[in-house]
C-alpha cells in the first residue's frame, strides 16, 4: 500500500510527459509543412546569436523595465527547475528531500535559499507583469489582435506562474523538518508562522498538497505550452539560431525566377524548346505565398515562437499611424492558420483536405500587406529574431506574380520601370540631363 | 551653377581606355527628381573638389529594381538587376558609390547572387573615407553651431548597420548633433520604403512622414539631415504639412558639406 503515491506519481509523470511529447511531435510535423530552406551557412554566427539573444536575453533588455523583469522570471524558472529534479526523484522513490541527505547541509541550504529568493522575485515580477497588462494597460497589450484568447492566454500564464511560485514557498514553509533544519528557508521562515496555529497533521497535509499541486502544476503547465504563446520558452532557442544572419535590408532572390530571367535574356535560348525533363519538379507550384505551406519552415517556426509581446507592432510605422498592419498579427495569423491546417491533417488521416481557406484574405488582408514600408523595425524589435517582413514580402509576391493584384499606382510604377527603367515616366535617354540644368 | 560640373560617363572613359576609381550610381531619384538632383549635384561638386576620378553610366543606367522587388515583382526586379549587372560587368566596375540607400542596399546585398559583385558604398561612407584619407576637408561654415538631427534611412541604418558615417560627417561641421527619440536601430521610417513612395498610404490616422516630422520637431532642430532622396522628399513634405518651413530645413549630408564649403 505504501507504494501507491509512487505509482500515482509515475503515472502522472508518464501522462504529463507523454502527452507533451505527442504535441511536440505534431509541432515538428506542422513546421515541416513549410518549404525547405538552406540554413547550413554561418554556423558560428548562428550559435553566437542563440547564445546572445536567447540565452543572454540581449534583445529583451533593450526595453529595460520589461527586460529586467523578464530576466528574473527567466533565470528563476531555469534555476528553480533544478528543484524539480529532486521532486521527481522523491516522487518516484518515496524519499523526502533526497538532496538534503546527499549534499552537505550548507550546500543544500544555499541551493534552497537561492530557489526561495528567486521564487519570491519571480512572484513579484509576475505580479508587476499582470499590473502592466491589466491595470496600467500598456497599449501594445490592448491592440485589436489581442482580444479574446490571446488576452486570456497572457493572463493565464501569469496566474499559473504565481500559483506555482506560491505553492513552492508554501511547500517549504509547511515542511516542519525542513524548517527545523533552519538552513535555506530564507523566505519560507516568514510564511511558516501563518500555519503555526494549526495541528501538526493539518500542516503535514498542507505540505503534501502543496508538493503534489506544485509538481502536477508543472506538468500541467508543460502541456499548456503547446496551446499557448508560451511556447517561446522552448522555441526561442532554435528560432534565434535559425533567424536571419544576412543584413536586414537583404531580401532573398527567387531562384526559380532567376532561371526564367536568364533564359529570357539569353540570345541563344530557343523560345519553343520544351522544358527539360529534370526541371519538371523543380518549378514551384506558385510564386510567393498565399497559404502557410508556401512559406518556408523557418517562417513557420517563427510563428510558433511568437509570444505576442507586441514590440514589433509598437515600432511599426504603419501601425503607429493607425493602419491595419500589425506585424504581431501577421505572426499570430500564420500560427493560427498553421494550427488549422495541422488539425485538418489530423482529422483526415494524415492528408490535408482543401478547406476552401488560406492565409491570404481569410486571415491576412491585402490592406495589411500593402501598408508595409519594409523598414525592418519589426525585425529589429523582436527579442527572439522573428522576421514578419519576410512573410509580408512572400505574400506580396503571390499577389503580384500570381494574381497581378498590385495597387494600381504600383502597377503604373512597374510599367514605368519596364518601359523606361525608372519608376516615373521619364525617358532613359534623359538620365544625364541634370548635369547641364 | 557658376562652375561647370565635370561628370564623365563610363562610355567616355572606355573610349579613352581609362578606368575610374569609382562609379557614381546616380539612381532614378537623383537623375529625375528635382529635389534629388540638387543632392546629386552637391555630391558631384564634392567629388570634383576632392579630385575623385569617377564616372557615371548616364543613359546606360536603369532602376536597380528595388521598388519592384519590394512590391513583390521578383521578375521585374531580376530583369533590371541582370540588365544592370551586364552593363556594370562589361565596364569591369569594381567599386560603386551611390547617394540612394535603396540602390546601395540592392546592389550591395541582392546583386552578388545574380552575378554582380562590387564594393558598394553609400555616399556618406565614401565621403567619410575621403575625409580619413585627407582628400576632403570639412569645415562648419554656415552650419557651425546649428542644431542638426539625422534621420536614419531604413536601408542604410537598420538594413545595413551604417549609423556612424553620416553622424561623423555632421559632427565635422561643428554642428550640434541632436538625436530624435527614435534613432539609429530604432529609427522611425519616413514612410517611403517598400514602394510606398509610389502609392497613397492605406487608411489610418496619420501620414508616417508627419509622425516622423513631429518627432523631429520635439527636439527643435534647425536642419533635418537626410541620406536618402526619398526620405528627403517625405521629410520635406512633413515639414510643409506642419508649417515649419521657416524653421526647419531638410538637407542631404552631401548638400551640407558642399554648402559649408560654398561649393
Amino acid at each position: 500500500m505504501n507504494y501507491i503515491p509512487n505509482i500515482l506519481f509515475a503515472i502522472a509523470l508518464i501522462i504529463g510527459i507523454g502527452y507533451f511529447a505527442n504535441n511536440i511531435r505534431k509541432l515538428f510535423r506542422n513546421i515541416k509543412l513549410g518549404q525547405d530552406v538552406d540554413v547550413s551557412d554561418n554556423t558560428s554566427q548562428r550559435w553566437k546569436n542563440m547564445i546572445n539573444i536567447a540565452l543572454g536575453q540581449s534583445k529583451m533588455v533593450k526595453r529595460p523595465v520589461s527586460g529586467f523583469l523578464h530576466v528574473i522570471v527567466y533565470v528563476g524558472f531555469i534555476i528553480i527547475n533544478i528543484e524539480v529534479l529532486e521532486i521527481i526523484i522523491d516522487g518516484l522513490f518515496g524519499s523526502h528531500r533526497i538532496f538534503s541527505e546527499l549534499l552537505p547541509t550548507s550546500v543544500y541550504g544555499f541551493l534552497i535559499a537561492s530557489f526561495e529568493i528567486l521564487a519570491a522575485l519571480v512572484f513579484v515580477s509576475v505580479v508587476i507583469f499582470w499590473i502592466r497588462r491589466n491595470v496600467i494597460k500598456i497599449q501594445r497589450f490592448w491592440k485589436a489582435e489581442m482580444k479574446g484568447w490571446p488576452k486570456s492566454d497572457g493572463n493565464i500564464i501569469l496566474y499559473i506562474e504565481m500559483i506555482l511560485m506560491a505553492l513552492f514557498l508554501v511547500m517549504n514553509a509547511t515542511d516542519t523538518a525542513f524548517q527545523s533544519m533552519n538552513s535555506g528557508n530564507v523566505i519560507s521562515q516568514f510564511i511558516a508562522p501563518l500555519f503555526s496555529g494549526l495541528p501538526e497533521v493539518t500542516i503535514a497535509v498542507i505540505e503534501r498538497s502543496a508538493w503534489w499541486l506544485h509538481i502536477l502544476g508543472i506538468l500541467g503547465f508543460l502541456n499548456y505550452l503547446y496551446f499557448s504563446k508560451h511556447l517561446h520558452i522552448l522555441l526561442a532557442f532554435p528560432n534565434t539560431y535559425y533567424g536571419k544572419v544576412k543584413p536586414k535590408g537583404q531580401l532573398d532572390n527567387l531562384v526559380a525566377v532567376t532561371k526564367e530571367v536568364k533564359m529570357m535574356m539569353d540570345p541563344d535560348a530557343d523560345p519553343y524548346a520544351a522544358a527539360p525533363e529534370e526541371d519538371a519538379d523543380e518549378i514551384p507550384a506558385k510564386f510567393g505565398a498565399s497559404d502557410v505551406q508556401d512559406l518556408n519552415w523557418v517562417q513557420l517556426l517563427n510563428a510558433y515562437t511568437c509570444t505576442e509581446c507586441g514590440r514589433c507592432t509598437n515600432e511599426c510605422p504603419a501601425n503607429i499611424t493607425g493602419k491595419k498592419l500589425s506585424p504581431r498579427k501577421i505572426m499570430m495569423d500564420t500560427r493560427d492558420r498553421l494550427e488549422e491546417v495541422g488539425k485538418n491533417i489530423d482529422a483526415n488521416k494524415g492528408v490535408f483536405v482543401d478547406d476552401g481557406k488560406q492565409l491570404l484574405d481569410d486571415y491576412i488582408t491585402r490592406e495589411e500587406l500593402w501598408a508595409c514600408t519594409s523598414c525592418n523595425a519589426c525585425v529589429e524589435a523582436c527579442p527572439v529574431s522573428i522576421d514578419p517582413l519576410s512573410i509580408i514580402m512572400d505574400m506580396r509576391r503571390y499577389l503580384v506574380m500570381e494574381q497581378s493584384a498590385a495597387p494600381m499606382e504600383l502597377n503604373n510604377m512597374m510599367t514605368n520601370i519596364e518601359n523606361n527603367a525608372a519608376p516615373w515616366p521619364y525617358n532613359q535617354m534623359d538620365r544625364l540631363n541634370w548635369k547641364n540644368e | 551653377m557658376s562652375e561647370q560640373l565635370k561628370v564623365p560617363t563610363m562610355a567616355e572613359y572606355m573610349a579613352e581606355g581609362k578606368q575610374p576609381e569609382v562609379l557614381f550610381w546616380v539612381g532614378c531619384a537623383g537623375s529625375f527628381d528635382d529635389r534629388a538632383k540638387k543632392i546629386t549635384k552637391a555630391f558631384v561638386k564634392i567629388l570634383n573638389k576632392s579630385n575623385v576620378d569617377f564616372a557615371v553610366l548616364g543613359t546606360e543606367e536603369g532602376c536597380t529594381g528595388d521598388p519592384a522587388k519590394r512590391s513583390g515583382n521578383e521578375f521585374l526586379f531580376q530583369m533590371q538587376a541582370m540588365t544592370n549587372i551586364e552593363v556594370l560587368n562589361a565596364y569591369e566596375i569594381t567599386k560603386i558609390v551611390t547617394t540612394c540607400p535603396h540602390c546601395f542596399n540592392t546592389m550591395k546585398n541582392e546583386y552578388p547572387e545574380l552575378g554582380g559583385k562590387y564594393e558598394v558604398m553609400h555616399h556618406t561612407q565614401f565621403l567619410k573615407s575621403l575625409l580619413n584619407d585627407g582628400r576632403l576637408t570639412i569645415e562648419g561654415g554656415q552650419f557651425k553651431g546649428k542644431r542638426i538631427t539625422f534621420h536614419d534611412p531604413c536601408f542604410l541604418g537598420r538594413g545595413n548597420g551604417v549609423y556612424e558615417a553620416p553622424r561623423d560627417l555632421i559632427r565635422k561641421l561643428d554642428a550640434e548633433l541632436v538625436e530624435m527619440k527614435s534613432c539609429k536601430s530604432r529609427g522611425l521610417c519616413c514612410g517611403a520604403g517598400g514602394a510606398q513612395m509610389f502609392k497613397d498610404a492605406e487608411k489610418g490616422d496619420k501620414e508616417i512622414n508627419v509622425e516622423r516630422t513631429e518627432e523631429a520637431m520635439e527636439i527643435k532642430p534647425e536642419i533635418i539631415a537626410a541620406g536618402c532622396p526619398f526620405c528627403n522628399t517625405m521629410m520635406t513634405d512633413g515639414v510643409k504639412a506642419k508649417d515649419q518651413e521657416s524653421k526647419i530645413e531638410v538637407m542631404d549630408i552631401a548638400e551640407l558639406i558642399a554648402n559649408a564649403d560654398d561649393l
